[in-house]
């Protein structure tokens, strides 16, 4: 076991991936040391971060010299290199394909669509000013809701978690995207009992890891709310 | 029963697999869809795979999607040579990386390259706006140079020394846009030696099995059906135009 130098993640907690890595730091405990990278200031953009990441995206991983992106490969790392229950990463080849599958899948499903959800709502007309586009915003409604009947059917089924019985770090990625809507006071499992019932077992698997990632998401729908 | 695999060499993510399978000896029962015929949405491919996607594998009870899955899968119960998917933490995390990256950059703009400047002006018959393609090979340059400056730098390949399942996915995404007709390596010599280096590893005679469709869409457009196109346009018209 490496000794001496913490791991570092580069992270804002706006952002549903960092989300998902700082759940599972908290989760399991692993020594790590945080480093805030306020996405709405631009320090992605600063000449110090795109050395560190010419993609100018977090979450960033840096483990003793190395540097590591994309959510999915750092959860992977993580759970590989830390003593963490098994269940987060399967080792038995068909439950292991079952997270791999997710990850792979979330890239072009859940991620895109509900994060397009809170880009529309929240981020663009806090950028431009201008109204909520709402021809767009209903598209990205019906792709969502095509991507949580996907969810429902071909992961969950009729399963604790999306890849079995224990959650797995694709429950992480799947349920931090979920809520990003939340950050505009649109629940998007509002009308979904299985999948909220999936969500509170997530949460309750994950204790106050999922509600101290998630503070910062809170904070800003509540101050949307006190100025309506 | 036999290992199962459902691919359409048309699909990038079903040449790697087939690639990967072949080379590595894998015996497999090689169920040909036709995606364009529709097959797809056959019965009893529901069956296998919920989403009606290609590549799909079914080993005994087993249904897997996903080409990454897939191929994970398949190194792990073949035990196929350390370098495809190495078990080194830092070299594994590197090819993780890779796959993770590619699903948004090279692989949605190389196929966006091959709708626009192929599927949709010869077979839909709808032209596209110059601007819509000089934004779309906007982004798959930037990708490109995302592939050489970041994943590849000095290396000879991805993750190092050998060639690993980042060069094999990295490959069969960036031939897409070459069988629409556009030639991504001219111009970039640090490409074309990889390309070489990775056409080496895999073996020529397996590459041009597997690219011989999509390097003859050019031509096979031509005579193809549009009426069958037809059920694939809205899709297609609203993800890119």
């Amino acid at each position: 076991m490496a000794t001496g130098r913490l791991v570092e993640v580069y992270l804002d907690l706006l952002s549903q991936p960092c989300r998902a890595v700082h759940i599972l730091l908290t989760c399991t405990k692993i020594p790590h040391k945080v480093r805030a990278v306020a996405l709405r200031k631009g320090e992605h953009r600063t000449p110090t971060f795109t050395k560190l990441n010419p993609m100018q995206k977090v979450p960033v991983m840096v483990d003793d010299g190395f540097v590591l992106t994309e959510s999915d490969a750092i959860l992977k790392y993580l759970t590989t290199k830390y003593d963490v229950p098994e269940h987060w990463y399967p080792r038995q080849p068909e439950r292991r394909a079952r997270v791999d599958e997710y990850t792979a899948w979330h890239h072009t499903n859940t991620r895109p669509h509900a994060a397009k959800v809170f880009i529309l709502e929240v981020l663009l007309p806090a950028q431009s000013g201008s109204p909520v586009d709402e021809a767009r915003l209903n598209r990205a409604l019906s792709d969502l809701d095509d991507t949580l009947d996907k969810l429902e059917s071909m992961f969950l089924r009729r399963q604790p978690f999306l890849c079995g019985d224990d959650i797995t770090v694709a429950d992480l990625l799947a349920a931090c995207e979920l809520t990003q809507p939340l950050g505009g006071g649109r629940d998007v499992l509002k009308e979904r009992p299985q999948l909220q019932r999936w969500r509170s077992r997530v949460q309750s698997a994950v204790g106050e890891a999922f509600d101290e990632a998630h503070s910062v998401l809170y904070a800003l729908r509540d101050r949307r709310r006190a100025r309506l | 029963m036999a290992l199962e695999l459902y691919l359409d060499l048309f699909s990038q993510p079903c040449r790697s697999v087939y690639i990967f399978a072949k080379k590595n000896n894998i015996s497999f029962d090689f169920k040909k869809l036709s995606l364009l015929d529709g097959q797809q949405y056959g019965e009893d491919f529901g069956k296998i795979s919920l989403i009606r996607k290609v590549p799909a594998l079914r080993d005994g009870d087993f249904c897997l999607a996903e080409s990454i899955a897939i191929m994970l899968y398949l190194a792990e119960k073949f035990k196929t040579p350390d370098f495809w998917y190495p078990a080194d933490l830092q070299q594994r995390a590197r090819v993780n990386e890779y796959l993770s990256w590619q699903h948004t950059a090279i692989r949605m703009h190389g196929s966006e390259i091959f709708c626009l400047r192929l599927m949709i002006p010869k077979v839909m018959g709808v032209e596209i706006p110059e601007d819509k393609m000089n934004a779309a090979l906007d982004d798959l340059n930037s990708s490109l140079k995302l592939v050489e400056e970041k994943f590849l730098q000095d290396r000879p390949f991805i993750a190092g020394d050998q060639i690993s399942l980042a060069d094999l996915v990295a490959i069969v995404e960036i031939m897409q846009p070459v069988g629409a007709g556009v030639d991504v390596f001219e111009g970039r010599p640090k490409l074309s030696a990889w390309r070489d280096r990775v056409q080496e590893a895999i073996g020529k005679e397996l590459f041009d099995e597997a690219h011989q469709y999509i390097l003859g869409a050019q031509e096979s457009v031509k005579s193809m059906d549009s009426s069958k196109m037809q059920v694939f346009k809205p899709k297609i018209l609203r993800l890119f135009m």
